[in-house]
């Protein structure tokens, strides 16, 4: 019988609370949406990844060589190799009908009327070309879907200087471009670049490959060290004009997937941990303040006879139903915005299909940390309340301390006693004001760190292509060029200036550390690449040394001044120590710089150029752009304007929407954190505002104190909101520093000013609600009975 | 609607009546009350509990609406009135003690009389009505450091400050012990006497009706006899 009433009650207390009970289950809601969003999609990404590879049958080991003939036999005998197979995979160049952009393309070899045993393709139309057929081709889905081709469209590719008309029979997808990027490109491109599937009969013919190829795949067995079977590779190798084999780790796809997921984990970490956080925080504070405000209630149900485990079960089940229901709908909305979110990243990781689901050890820890929080916090509060002796509980809660406030001391004595009413109260129960204060704050901080990515990528590209590279196009030549070339270009019309590029792939090593990577050589004070120190000041290019990305010398444990080992993998493979000049700051990439004289200095054996960068006078770029088309040397160029493009497209789609989600999400509980602390402020003095009512106070004269403490505590929560953003932004940051962007700590003043407003607004949403409860206020009531 | 009754009454009351809807249970507190009340005039309200004095007083005070009939105060019909005139009325005229004082817990004794004076136009110095209810020494205690009669002293001190022309009681002893009470309601009567403010107030306690110029019983949410009283007793006089 007992038991029942308190179950009456529980549903009463439920329904009385429903406005702040919404809130907190808002709360809730958010930090799990954002849980088991960032780590559905994240789940989902590498569980794909990792099925595609194993079905599809994706290399272990990857070999470019110059020529080598077909006969591996000797390569399939090494201990440890599985499988191998060689292709051949080369530049070209493509044109389609009425897109008149450079297109770059690579052409690999498939087995004629076959799809080989690694690196398989997965056809999601059309068929693949038939055996020893020349014009047939497959193409990736990503570049037909940016120009719309279908299986029967012709395109054209210039193979070696001959232009070939091709029809295509196919779109596929292959483990080895999940992540299409040209090279030289940051971002992919995918109306200007495309990935090209023909017979190895077609490829042979055409690039003058009877009997050979140039790039080998190998399949290695579990078991086995993969470095030693590079290094009897590269021996084997050696005389086919190896550039080295490497693994995995080196194949542009996998890299760029395996450092984007990387950092996605960080996001899907950090930032869920953050919201989960913070969540549990004003749950807690929340559940707490509930219990306080039920304190009387409390007393007489112990006067009654109840027991403090009876009242402590009561308690601990509203609070949890609460949660509960939080949970349940953050699941559900957490699902909903990870087959969004999933959805998008398919667009830009080309997988076939995306293994999406719901786990059971996500919710499972999302519904952990909740209920603990849940659990802990009222637990706390129900202890308080049932070890005071009901008689004591039964009167209002004593002022902590008594006396003149701060402020009053200060000389804001001439004050009026509203005004006073709200400093004291504020200022009487300091715990209760600073976890007030605390979580409006945190709500601040995480506003600030969903809007941190955006402005650190703003950031980037200010400093990358406003500073860092003042060219308009760079043009990469299918062979290395003689100098004669760089004057060529100079005397296309509209082409304002020309430096020449250099590019030597190179292994730098100190000790057990290591980084392949290819060194760009340019002239010396290159005024159109120009590298950067940590002020963002010129670093003039010269002779002698080594210029690094700040943080490969920090991967190599090398400082300036120390010597590095170059070991080139081209030419002579000559391998010599050189001083690092400086250390650079640079967002994108681990770079190495040297001049174009040094270069020639220590690898003599190769003098030409592989590319060139040029800045084009104003308007002129389409001119340009065409006199480029029509030179067959040319395998690629990167116009600044479309890399720029392309890059703030594809952040503005993949991580711009997580950052949405995640500020609609930090949006909702900075709502619920400011909406509940108003409703809270109102139930704790609605007796004192009744009273004031009966003095003669007007409704008016009632709300403004009212509004006053709930303003107050918004503007104080802010400034130190904004320390919080920052510090959880420097927590990321720190998380995100990868090979491939190492992403600055840059807030712009307006993600602190939309963070602010976003409280505000709350704030007063909040307080047109609470003085709309006002107007409901019953004087009588309040006057019944004591507190 | 003015009369010459009307203007002299501080208060006229008629058929005043007050229904309180439960669901589908209709509680008639009020029954049709009828009542003048003079200048000047110190009133005790009589009844057993739940025979509607609380009703009618809050009625009287403003913070509660009849359901029928028509109030006057002053001449002004309160029957018609919005909550804004309410209001003004409230801060005006009337000054409440409650049973439970209902002080503001955050400000001193001294601070919750100026809360009140600093919104009526002429008001009496704060410490002025504090010395009225002897505490003046306790001017800068907060309401928990103060003894019950304290606080309720404080309450009647804050009640008076804003010179209102009528003081509306509700119980101002039901929490005190007759020592104490008697001290109170000693304050009531010198207020009455020296201020000329017209005081009404509620008791469950006979005695307390001796010192009242007139006696009101109220039994059943209807007035069941008016006692004019020809000896005054003193506060100092009673004792229960
Ligand atoms: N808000 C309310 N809702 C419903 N009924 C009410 C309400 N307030 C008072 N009543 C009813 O009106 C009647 C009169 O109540 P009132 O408070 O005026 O009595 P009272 O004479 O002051 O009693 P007491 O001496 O116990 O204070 C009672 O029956 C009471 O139950
Ligand atoms: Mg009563």
């Amino acid at each position: 019988m007992a038991m029942r009433m308190l179950q009456v009650k529980l549903l009463r207390n439920l329904w009385q609370l429903k406005g702040q009970a919404a809130a907190i289950a808002t709360v809730v809601a958010g930090g799990v949406a954002m849980f088991i969003m960032s780590f559905t999609v994240l789940q989902a990404l590498r569980a794909t990844q990792e099925a595609f590879y194993a079905q599809y049958h994706f290399a272990d080991v990857f070999a470019d060589v110059r020529r080598a003939p077909v006969s591996l036999e000797r390569i399939a005998d090494i201990p440890g190799i599985q499988q191998v197979e060689g292709r051949i995979v080369a530049p070209v160049n493509v044109r389609l009908e009425g897109f008149n952009e450079p297109i770059t393309g690579r052409a690999v070899s498939l087995p004629d009327g076959g799809t080989g045993e690694l690196n398989q393709i997965y056809l999601s139309a059309g068929q693949l070309p038939q055996a020893f057929s020349s014009d047939q081709v497959v193409i990736s889905e990503a570049f037909a879907e940016a120009h719309k081709l279908r299986p029967g469209d012709k395109i054209s590719a210039v193979i070696r200087g001959r232009m070939q008309a091709l029809t295509i029979v196919g779109l596929a997808l292959s483990p080895e471009y999940i992540y299409q990027i040209q090279p030289g490109a940051m971002v992919p491109d995918y109306q200007r670049y495309c990935i090209l599937w023909l017979n190895h009969s077609a490829l042979e013919a055409a690039f003058d490959m009877e009997g050979a190829f140039n790039t080998l795949s190998a399949q290695v067995a579990a078991d086995t060290q993969v470095a030693d079977i590079i290094e009897r590779l590269d021996l084997q190798l050696k005389n086919w004009g190896a550039l080295g084999a490497y693994d995995r780790s080196q194949q542009t796809s996998h890299m760029f997937l395996k450092q984007e997921l990387d950092q996605l984990q960080v996001m899907a970490t950090v930032m869920p941990a953050i919201f989960l956080g913070v969540a549990a925080f004003l749950l807690n504070v929340v559940a707490a303040r509930l219990i306080r405000t039920q304190r009387d209630q409390i007393a007489i149900l112990k006067a009654f006879g109840y027991s403090n485990i009876a009242i402590g079960r009561h308690y601990l089940t509203l609070v949890l139903l609460i949660a509960l229901i939080g949970v349940v709908l953050g699941v559900a909305a957490g699902r909903e915005l990870a087959v969004g979110l999933g959805g998008l990243y398919q667009e830009y990781y080309r997988f076939p299909w995306l293994l999406l689901e719901l786990r059971l050890p996500t919710v499972a820890s999302a519904t952990a940390v909740t209920l603990a929080a849940a659990l802990l916090g009222t637990l706390k509060a129900v202890y308080s309340a049932v070890s005071i002796a009901p008689a004591e509980a039964m009167r209002p809660e004593p002022p902590a301390i008594f006396g003149r406030t701060l402020l009053e001391r200060a000389g804001f004595h001439k004050m009026h006693a509203p005004a006073r009413m709200v400093l004291r109260n504020l200022e009487r129960q300091p715990a209760k004001t600073l976890l007030s204060i605390t979580g409006i704050a945190m709500s601040v901080a995480i506003l600030i760190v969903s809007g941190f990515q955006k402005d650190a990528i703003n950031y980037m590209i200010r400093v990358q292509f406003s500073l860092a590279e003042k060219q308009s196009a760079t043009v990469q030549f299918f062979e290395t060029e003689s100098a004669r070339a760089q004057f060529e270009l100079a005397s296309l019309p509209g082409v304002d200036y020309v430096e020449p590029l250099r590019n030597a792939p190179v292994v730098l090593r100190n000790g057990q550390w290591e980084y392949r990577t290819a060194i760009r050589a340019l002239p010396e004070n290159s005024q159109l690449n120009r590298i950067l120190d940590k002020k963002l000041r010129q670093i003039p290019l010269r002779d002698g040394g080594l210029f690094l990305s700040d943080y490969l010398a920090k991967h190599l444990r090398l400082q300036v001044g120390d010597k590095v080992r170059v070991e080139f993998l081209d030419g002579a493979r000559r391998q010599l120590d050189l001083p690092i000049a400086a250390t650079i700051e640079d967002y994108v990439g681990l770079n190495a710089y040297m001049t174009i004289d040094s270069l020639s200095l220590y690898r003599p054996e190769k003098q030409a150029m592989e590319g060139a960068l040029l800045t084009i006078v104003a308007d002129q770029e389409k001119q340009v752009k065409d006199a480029l088309l029509k030179i067959p040397q040319i395998a690629g160029v990167n116009f600044r304007s479309d890399i720029m493009e392309s890059f703030r497209r594809t952040m503005d789609e993949t991580l711009l929407t997580f950052t949405f989600f995640s500020v609609l999400l930090a949006g909702s509980i900075a709502f619920a954190v400011v909406y509940n602390n108003a409703r809270i402020a109102f139930a704790e003095r609605a007796r004192e505002l009744a009273s004031l009512r009966v003095l003669g106070f007007s409704q008016a004269e009632v709300a403004r104190i009212l509004i006053g403490e709930i303003l107050m505590l918004t503007l104080a929560a802010i400034p130190f909101g904004f320390i919080l953003g920052y510090g959880f932004a420097a927590m990321i940051a720190l998380g995100l520093q990868t090979e491939i962007y190492r992403v600055p700590l840059i807030l712009s003043p307006s993600t602190f000013a939309t963070a602010a407003l976003v409280v505000v607004v709350a704030t007063v949403l909040s307080t047109f609600i609470v003085i709309k409860k006002l107007r409901g206020l019953d004087m009588l009531r309040a006057l019944k009975s004591a507190e | 609607m003015t009369d010459y009754a009307a203007e002299k009454a501080v208060f006229r009351a008629r058929g005043i009546e007050r229904v309180y809807h439960m669901g589908d249970a209709e509680i008639r507190a009020l029954r049709g009350v009828d009542l003048d009340l003079w200048a000047g005039e110190f009133v005790v309200l009589l009844g057993a509990s739940g025979s509607g004095k609380s009703t009618l007083l809050n009625i009287l005070g403003g913070l509660d609406k009849a359901t029928a009939g028509e109030l006057w105060y002053r001449g002004q019909n309160l029957t018609l009135a919005d909550d804004a005139q309410l209001t003004l009325f409230r801060r005006r005229s009337v000054g409440f003690v409650f049973q439970f004082y209902n002080l503001i817990p955050s400000l001193t004794a001294l601070e919750n009389v100026q809360i009140v004076t600093e919104i009526v136009d002429q008001p009496m110095a704060p410490l002025e009505a504090l010395r009225l209810v002897n505490l003046y020494e306790r001017r800068d205690h907060f309401p928990a450091q103060l003894s019950g009669g304290e606080q309720q002293r404080v309450a009647i001190a804050r009640a008076i400050a804003k010179n209102p022309a009528v003081l509306l009681c509700d119980e101002p002893t039901g929490a005190l012990d007759s020592k104490t009470g008697i001290l109170v309601l000693d304050v009531l009567e010198k207020i009455n006497r020296e201020l000329g403010t017209t005081t009404i107030v509620i008791t469950h306690n006979a005695t307390i009706a001796n010192m009242a110029d007139r006696v009101v019983r109220i039994g059943d949410g209807r007035i069941q006899d008016i006692q004019r009283n020809s000896h005054k007793q003193a506060p100092r006089e009673l004792s229960w």
